[in-house]
């Protein structure tokens, strides 16, 4: 059986899983973003009991395994009466774990902008939310741009898991080809060359274009 | 300890009220002391220079009018009400953060950094007070930002960001910012510190402009002996945290009666 062959065989099989990783990755991509702002915002609440909820919560997902996280939502929740899809449970997990490490950054990025800004806002009599709106963030989120760049590869690259549960994704699609074939070097190698084809020729392009936008906004471009 | 604030007037009244007043201020970061006691008026439409070696308090003068800075003791004061504390059942209590925001948009300031606003350009940089505290339509904002742009010779730079201007085309726009509030009081620490010699002059030229045209009240903390001889009306040396000595201009750099003034001023004078 020739590559070619194998591709007109099975290719429609990983398009399918390739769909369902693409939209895996967008839901995971929009919890992550959603999350990694709440508490990264929380993490600079003046209020300890919020600061220390949003810090508990970052400390968890990222001091844990996002496979094990992945398996408790899938096999213990339903213990406590909660059976959550298998679709939702997968975007789930990977959504909140990775929006611990995004709200760090989203933390992190807001305490890099200069003092200044803050005290040339403060003594225009700009509110908190108006200075924190209008000034810090659109300033922070160029900051932490290129970090996010990083983590949103990192999160398509951990969707993969989610075939462990059974999520019908290129992964989940490549192990049942694998082990109805026993054509590993096709299946994985291809299943490899589509991850590559997603992070490398559609989010890194997706990113710098954002980057060059946002730079070109605050006219550094 | 809790200060008793009932010896402090609720506002002050009578023909000669200053646009501002310290009165009996204090600031300390733990055990160290950085104003003591400091009693200080300026009157409407004056212009007075604050000047004193590093760590003499000067700057922290002014980040206390604006309110950067929280005071341990005493009672701010600007158009006679109390800027940095609030009337509650008849007595001055700490002001909360809702009365502090009105209060300090009577004051404008300006920074050694500039602090422009990276994102925005010239123009928006000078409408988004405006908009967001005052309330001005963008119409109204926009052109109170043009009229202040042309003021300080900007308007032909007025959508460029910040990162396309120079340290003094910055500072210029800067002051056309907190200009866009119309303040009572505007305040100006170090704004020429962090310019290149050679445009220096542009913004102490802007700032001669607010002074001799219009009248606003001003406390500037310079470095330059010359331009505070030039432009202000009284001159305040401090040092230690307390006012060493202040006067007129001609007779504070003439005549300097402090020890300590005159060894300031002959250690400047040497350097320049």
């Amino acid at each position: 059986m020739t590559y070619t062959s194998f591709l007109a065989d099975y290719g429609s099989r990983f398009v399918d899983g390739a769909l369902v990783t693409a939209i895996q990755f967008l839901c995971s991509l929009g919890l992550a973003v959603l999350v990694a702002n709440l508490f990264g915002l929380m993490m600079l609440s003046s209020n300890p009991v919020v600061r220390r909820a949003a810090v508990g919560y970052v400390e968890f997902f990222r001091g844990t395994s996002l496979l094990v996280q992945l398996f408790w939502l899938f096999y213990v929740l339903p213990l406590f009466g909660i059976t959550l899809d298998n679709f939702l449970t997968g975007f789930l997990a990977v959504g909140l774990n990775l929006g611990a490490y995004g709200a760090e950054l989203v933390r992190g990025a807001i305490q890099s902008v200069p003092r200044g800004q803050w005290e040339a806002s403060y003594a225009l009599s700009m509110s908190p939310a108006q200075q924190m709106r209008k000034i810090i963030i659109p300033q922070a989120f160029v900051i932490m741009l290129p970090a996010w760049g990083n983590l949103v590869v990192e999160l398509l690259k951990s969707t993969a898991l989610v075939a462990l549960i059974a999520v019908p994704d290129l992964m989940f699609e490549a192990r049942q080809l694998n082990s109805s074939t026993y054509l590993s070097t096709w299946t994985f190698g291809t299943a490899l060359i589509i991850y590559y084809v997603f992070s490398r020729f559609l989010i890194t392009p997706c990113m710098r274009w954002t980057e060059r936008i946002m730079a070109r906004r605050i006219g550094r471009a | 300890m809790m200060e008793d604030l009932s010896s402090y007037p609720l506002e002050l009244v009578g023909p000669d009220i200053p646009m501002v007043r310290f009165m009996k201020v204090r600031k300390s970061y733990g055990d160290l002391i950085v104003l003591d006691n400091l009693n200080l008026d300026v009157a409407p439409s004056e212009m007075v220079s604050i000047i004193g070696p590093s760590g003499s308090g000067k700057t922290t003068v002014l980040r206390m009018l604006m309110t950067l800075e929280t005071i341990n003791g005493g009672v701010i004061y600007v158009d006679g009400k109390p800027l940095t504390h609030m009337p509650k059942n008849g007595v001055l209590v700490r002001a909360d953060a809702k009365y502090l925001r009105k209060a300090r948009s009577s004051i404008g300031m300006c920074f050694q950094h500039f602090n422009l606003f990276p994102h925005m350009t010239a123009l928006q940089n000078c409408m988004e007070g405006p908009v967001l505290v005052l309330g001005l339509s963008r119409r109204e904002a926009r052109e109170r930002a043009e009229e202040l742009l042309l003021m300080v010779g900007m308007i032909d730079k007025k959508d460029q960001h910040p990162s396309r201007l120079s340290g003094g085309q910055q500072q210029r726009v800067a002051i056309a910012r907190a200009l866009a509030m119309r303040p009572k009081v505007m305040l100006f620490d170090e704004v020429t510190s962090a310019l290149d010699p050679e445009v220096i002059g542009e913004v102490t030229n802007v700032i001669k402009d607010l002074v001799f045209k219009h009248r606003l009240t001003m406390l500037m903390v310079t470095h330059q002996m010359g331009f505070a001889r030039d432009i202000s009306d009284r001159v305040c040396f401090f040092y230690g945290g307390k006012i060493e000595e202040q006067d007129s201009p001609a007779e504070l750099f003439s005549n300097p009666k402090s020890k300590r003034t005159q060894q300031f001023l002959s250690a400047v004078k040497a350097a320049d």
